[in-house]
């Protein structure tokens, strides 16, 4: 109970200092920079769900992300739909796609079922670039409606709303790694057969579990639109998307919540300066050489690697 | 609009494109299909042995000699991954999945990323002497590098199959793939053919680059499309199954040079990937699966 009431009152506090940043603070650029890194501690939060506490390594975070992108750019076009009701639809259409992913390839186990979920993501861009009503391979330009008070610019006002969505995602993702769900989707990754023969409801657990990651990374996309002002499939479903949330939960460590957070900050945050100060190419080389590297030298990410100096210095102290 | 004039050259240069396709995959049908790898960097390393025969062609050397020259610089590189990820995955055990597909992720975006650094985003092309010409065949007009690409891809499926079924490493091989541990009741040692066996997988890939320069342009992110290519090809033919490829790859060339024919590129890239979405709906065993 009292560490329930710890993770809200951060969590509103978290909430609180973005907001008060967002009032106070006249740089833009670092709501610019901003937005990125809590977009993507979203993704690998969400990516988590189902490839850390289930052990399905998800290649198609692009693909959810692009279908968000343009859930919000079909809204805007069709109905001019206001932004939060382009996050909310975007949500319900990444639970279905995620469901119906689901359907189709939790029967799939390890690569295959990343294979599936890279074919998605190829299959989607390819629909998208064919449909012109959504402006096609070019690509289509947005325009911004006007700001609502109290922020002063639209790009503060999105960085508050991620900062929302990151409390939402990393909520939930706590819920299910305590709850009935968590213990069955490590049973999962554990050993499947095992967990199936002992009642484990698999296939119910991996679908919820699905639905949920896909959920969180089409709501995560929906802001993009207008993050731009620009959507084109190309950059939609961009590979690097899926590489990130799934390196930034590995090298932050899969086991609990807390880790794809760190990592995605970490990565994010160097991402960022990088992209600014070298070259937008290092900086996935560098996501790269991380990957590889944590993967081979510490499996259990940077959660892994703080507990393991916790334990030398207890036993250093005693 | 339909017409079987069209239709009839769509099926004969399907036929030469999937012949080429099952070239390019059948390392891959080597190393995830019998030695079980999880090697989703093997597009990435077709395309690393592309930029090589690029590189080479600077000297005036023919690209398939280009690619003869690769082997067995491919080979040293396929014994170092596969060590690296036996000492690192397989020996652990426990979680191999996941972190051994990340890590192949990893080495694939690092070569992508490494590619770009070094030569840029621009499209690649060989010269030799039988690219730009073609010939007609039953009034079918054919690119010439296709049919390079074509008999090369058919003599390189030929020696494999061959090599596989008749040789002592080739049987070996196999036998890992069937049944590790009574290998190793027989006093053999699987990591070691397995390690050969990934040299050559990996060998393969850098002839099967060089074709791939010859057939079409080479950028840095080709290996995309590869993905599906490559694993499409490798789950319909059943895992493993060195004829299957053959067969599979046709079926894939034949089915995206017919609706490049029909319904024009730009639907081209998901044709692979739901082929083989519907290959692990249907029939995930593949083709000629066990």
């Amino acid at each position: 109970m009292m560490r329930g009431a710890g993770f809200w009152i951060g969590a509103a506090v978290f909430i609180a200092l973005a907001f008060a940043m967002a009032l106070t603070i006249r740089n833009e650029y670092a709501f610019f920079a901003g937005f990125v890194v809590l977009q993507f501690i979203v993704l690998a939060t969400a990516w988590n769900i189902l490839g850390g506490y289930a052990g399905y390594v998800n290649f198609g975070t692009s693909a959810f992300f692009g279908v968000g992108v343009y859930t919000a750019v079909f809204l805007l076009k069709a109905v001019a739909a206001p932004l939060w009701i382009q996050i909310g639809v975007a949500a319900l259409v990444g639970a279905a796609l995620g469901l119906g992913v689901g359907l189709l390839t939790l029967r799939l186990r390890g690569i295959f079922f990343s294979i599936a979920t890279v074919a998605i993501t190829i299959i989607a861009e390819t629909l998208i670039t064919n449909w012109k009503f959504v402006g096609g391979a070019t690509g289509v330009q947005l325009l911004r409606p006007p700001v609502t008070p109290p922020f002063d610019s639209y790009i503060k006002m999105l960085f508050v709303i991620a900062a929302i969505m990151v409390v939402i995602a990393v909520a939930l993702a706590r819920y299910v790694q305590n709850s009935g769900i968590g213990r069955g989707l490590r049973a999962i990754r554990d050993d499947e057969i095992a967990a199936e023969c002992s009642g484990v409801p698999t296939l119910n657990l991996k679908l919820v579990a699905c639905a949920l990651s896909g959920a969180l990374m089409c709501a995560a996309g929906a802001p993009s639109a207008m993050y731009l002002q620009f959507a084109d499939p190309v950059s939609a479903f961009n590979l690097n998307y899926s590489v990130s949330a799934l390196a930034m939960s590995l090298i932050g460590g899969t086991s609990h919540w807390i880790g794809p957070v760190l990592g995605a900050i970490l990565l994010a945050t160097t991402q960022q300066l990088l992209t600014v100060t070298i070259s937008s190419e290092i900086n996935v080389l560098v996501l790269g050489v991380m990957l590889v590297l944590f993967v081979v030298v510490a499996p259990e990410g940077i959660i892994g690697l703080a507990r393991k100096v916790w334990r030398l210095v207890r036993r250093g102290s005693s | 609009m339909f017409s079987w004039e069209l239709l009839g050259d769509a099926l004969v240069l399907g036929t030469m494109v999937g012949c080429f396709y099952a070239a390019v995959s059948i390392g891959l049908s080597i190393s995830f299909g019998l030695l079980d790898v999880p090697n989703v960097a093997h597009p990435a390393l077709l395309v690393l042995a592309s930029y090589g025969a690029w590189l080479l062609g600077d000297f005036d050397i023919d690209p398939i000699l280009a690619g003869l020259i690769l082997m067995p610089v491919f080979f040293v590189l396929g014994i170092a991954l596969y060590r690296t990820y036996h000492e690192t995955f397989e020996k652990r055990g426990s979680d191999a999945g996941v972190r051994g597909l990340a890590f192949f992720f990893g080495i694939a975006f690092i070569i992508e990323v490494g590619i770009i650094m070094a030569f840029g985003v621009d499209q690649r092309t060989v010269q030799a002497f039988y690219i730009g010409k073609s010939i007609e065949i039953f009034e079918i007009r054919i690119p010439m590098r296709m049919v390079v690409a074509f008999v090369m891809a058919l003599l390189l499926s030929l020696a494999l199959t061959f090599y596989l079924s008749k040789t002592f490493l080739g049987r070996a091989i196999r036998a890992v793939a069937q049944d590790e541990g009574a290998l190793r009741l027989m006093g053999a040692d699987p990591v070691a053919i397995k390690q050969w066996a990934f040299g050559i997988a990996t060998a393969v890939v850098a002839l099967a680059g060089a074709l791939l320069i010859i057939v079409q342009p080479v950028e840095p992110t080709l290996d995309r499309a590869y993905i599906g290519r490559t694993f499409c090809v490798v789950v319909m033919a059943g895992l493993g199954s060195m004829s299957g490829t053959l067969l599979a790859g046709i079926i894939l060339g034949v089915a995206e040079t017919v609706v490049l024919t029909m319904f024009g590129a730009s639907w081209a890239p998901a044709i692979s990937f739901t082929l083989l979405l519907i290959v692990l709906g249907v029939r995930p065993q593949g083709l000629f699966g066990r």
